[in-house]
């Protein structure tokens, strides 16, 4: 790449809108997965008690929904982000790639 | 105390006890046949895997064409150890849900890893994550803090797995400790001298696959000896545990919030820093195929940590109390990280048995193999060809990485020895936590933050990695269980908090005020670099066969 391609490539819509969508979900699904995890971590570390809870039967405490939640949730996620990408981001690649003839 | 420490005590305390499992002396017992027949199809798999291994790109990346479902198992492969296997259903045994929280703690990385990193690691990067650490830097000074970080990172995690694996076989199959240790070395130094990348992903595929398939049998044989109901499960759990309901809570394992956060902070953005599975990257043909692996990993890792908890219960439910497993004084016939293996015996008899010894093995081969691989990649590719010698033919790097996969083998083999009987509990912990602290910050500052130069990356990185060092040695695992003083001079097992809190300030700080010519150059190249991590233009291709 040359500059006056840099430039060009900088310059077209299709690009621009490929950076701020592809931040802004990698963000939000980050901050969701952090907020999940430390969430997780300090409701052990300020109230175990929590844990104790029986929400199914006489032994399935909360604590069980809530870790293999958060094994699930962070699968979910990914599935999220693939899906999205496949669907939007590799066609608006395709554009800025056919548009800088790269 | 934390799972590493657990985890590699009660490795190491096998060789100690010197136990062998239902040895009945015959040579062709079901573990020795599945054993042969699992080195045997290796073997062959390195044979044709080495036809097709010829260039620096083979050797390094399997010539970029692993599919992204394929990649996806092998780096399940490569981060699913022995040692979490053994190590989380033996931490649920004995302490019940708080094997739970670090089964957790070693997934949520893999999220990070896909939204901020796989797409830009596969669009900027050749054949080693220095390749992207190093894209619009000064190559030298970046590539040596690359590969010292990177080497330091692989000796530690190679140590613990090989003294791990030497226990774990002389156990298992009754070998003597040196002989188990060799037999992994040679076998490693031939899939990767020989084979390569492509050798060592299949071997990681197969071994995959084998964890996979012997885990799902354990977790709905334990399920299916409880009448497939969760409730009857931990019923039985609880009435046979010594802890009784107290399993199903909280434990004592977190104490206090700082070190929650920080030892969060050591499996999550430490294995966003590991090596050999960034390297992993690398072998697929474009960003897409990154991402694909990422969501593939993620599902197969999440579903074995989940299969790793029923297990552990179940070998409470079905291990315990019988006394075929234990010894006279009440302890673990092979030592405490046995519960797995005992419940393999208990559900599917001798035949079951050897088939989860066997993948106990495959499990430590296809580790120490990615890891073997990444070290020697950083002397090769990073030293050789990047900083001592840049008009090296490629043949010549290629030659010098298989030389540096021997070195690294024998070392392998030698440092398994050396350590056998030393508390090496910290290391894999000491390994995450520098991960976290040197590539990690140092590949995430170079990809998101224009202001970055080199000075600020070497200078940071170097500050993360001594900080880690310096702050795990003074902790409670090194001074006092280690060293043996009375009192720990840092009261963290996980100073992560710190030591990444360090390495960020110190990147930060040492490249704002780089006021050099070269630093302004190094800024105006981020845009070309963004440029190319976004959209792949430019970017490594496959080679075509």
């Amino acid at each position: 790449m040359n500059q006056q391609q840099i430039e060009k490539i900088k310059s077209l819509p299709q690009y621009q809108q490929l950076v701020k969508e592809r931040s802004r979900l990698a963000w939000q699904l980050t901050f969701i997965m952090l907020i999940a995890y430390y969430g997780f971590i300090l409701l052990i570390a300020f109230a175990p008690e929590v844990f104790k809870i029986v929400v199914l039967g006489n032994t399935i405490t909360l604590g069980f929904p809530l870790g293999v939640g958060l094994i699930l949730l962070a699968f979910a996620l990914t599935g999220i982000y693939v899906r999205k990408a496949n669907r939007d981001f590799d066609r608006m690649n395709q554009e800025i790639r056919d548009e800088v003839q790269l | 105390m934390n799972l590493f420490a657990r985890c590699a005590i009660a490795l190491t305390s096998l060789t100690a006890s010197g136990a062998v499992l239902a040895d009945d002396g015959s040579f062709f017992q079901p573990k020795t046949v599945m054993f042969l027949l699992f080195v045997l199809a290796t073997l062959a798999l390195t044979y044709w895997a080495a036809q097709r291994t010829k260039t620096a790109k083979d050797f390094y990346t399997a010539g970029g064409g692993i599919t992204g479902f394929q990649n996806g198992l092998a780096i399940a492969g490569d981060y699913m150890s022995a040692a979490s296997f053994l190590g989380i259903t033996a931490l649920v045994y004995a302490q019940g849900y708080d094997g739970l929280i670090y089964a957790i703690g070693f997934l949520v990385g893999w999220p990070i890893i896909m939204f901020l990193m796989s797409e830009r690691l596969r669009n900027l990067g050749k054949f080693t994550f220095a390749d992207v650490a190093s894209f619009r830097f000064q190559q030298t000074p970046i590539r040596v803090f690359s590969a010292l970080a990177g080497i330091t990172i692989v000796l530690l995690y190679l140590i613990a797995q090989m003294v791990g694996a030497g226990a774990l076989i002389q156990t298992l199959f009754g070998m003597s400790f040196e002989f188990a240790v060799v037999i992994v070395g040679v076998l490693i130094i031939a899939y990767v001298t020989f084979g390569g990348m492509l050798a060592t992903t299949w071997v990681q595929i197969i071994k995959a696959v084998l964890l996979l398939f012997g885990a799902t049998f354990m977790a709905v044989g334990a399920l299916y000896l409880s009448d497939f109901s969760f409730e009857t499960l931990f019923q039985s759990a609880i009435d046979k545990h010594a802890k009784g309901e107290a399993i199903m809570y909280v434990g004592g394992l977190v104490k206090d919030p700082i070190s929650a956060i920080s030892l969060g902070i050591a499996l999550m953005f430490g294995t966003a820093g590991l090596p050999h599975i960034l390297m992993r990257f690398f072998t697929v043909p474009n960003a897409k195929e990154a991402r694909k692996s990422v969501f593939y990993a993620t599902g197969f890792i999440g579903y074995f940590y989940i299969l790793t908890f029923i297990i552990g219960m179940g070998a409470v439910a079905f291990v315990l109390g019988n006394p075929d497993y234990f010894n006279a004084d009440g302890s673990m016939i092979g030592g405490k990280n046995m519960p797995a293996v005992h419940l393999a015996h208990a559900l599917g008899g001798d035949f079951f048995l050897g088939f989860i010894s066997a993948v106990a093995f495959a499990t430590i081969l296809a580790v120490v193999a990615g890891l073997t691989l990444a070290g020697a990649s950083a002397i090769s590719h990073d030293i050789y060809a990047n900083v001592i010698n840049r008009n090296a033919s490629e043949k010549t790097e290629v030659m010098v990485s298989r030389v540096a996969t021997v070195v690294l083998g024998i070392l392998a083999i030698f440092l398994g020895i050396a350590f056998q009987s030393q508390n090496i509990a910290f290391m894999v912990g000491l390994a995450f936590t520098i991960a976290a602290s040197t590539t990690f910050p140092v590949l995430i500052m170079s990809m998101y933050w224009k202001d970055m130069t080199t000075r600020g990356a070497v200078i940071g990185g170097y500050l993360g990695l001594i900080s880690a060092v310096v702050m795990v040695v003074m902790g409670p695992n090194v001074w006092v269980q280690v060293l043996g003083n009375a009192q720990a001079i840092v009261p963290y097992s996980n100073p992560a908090l710190f030591t990444v809190a360090i390495a960020f300030a110190g990147i930060w700080l040492f490249s704002i005020t780089d006021k050099s010519e070269r630093a302004q150059r190094e800024r105006a190249l981020f845009d070309a670099q963004f440029i190319r991590s976004q959209t792949g233009i430019g970017a490594e291709k496959a080679s075509e066969h």
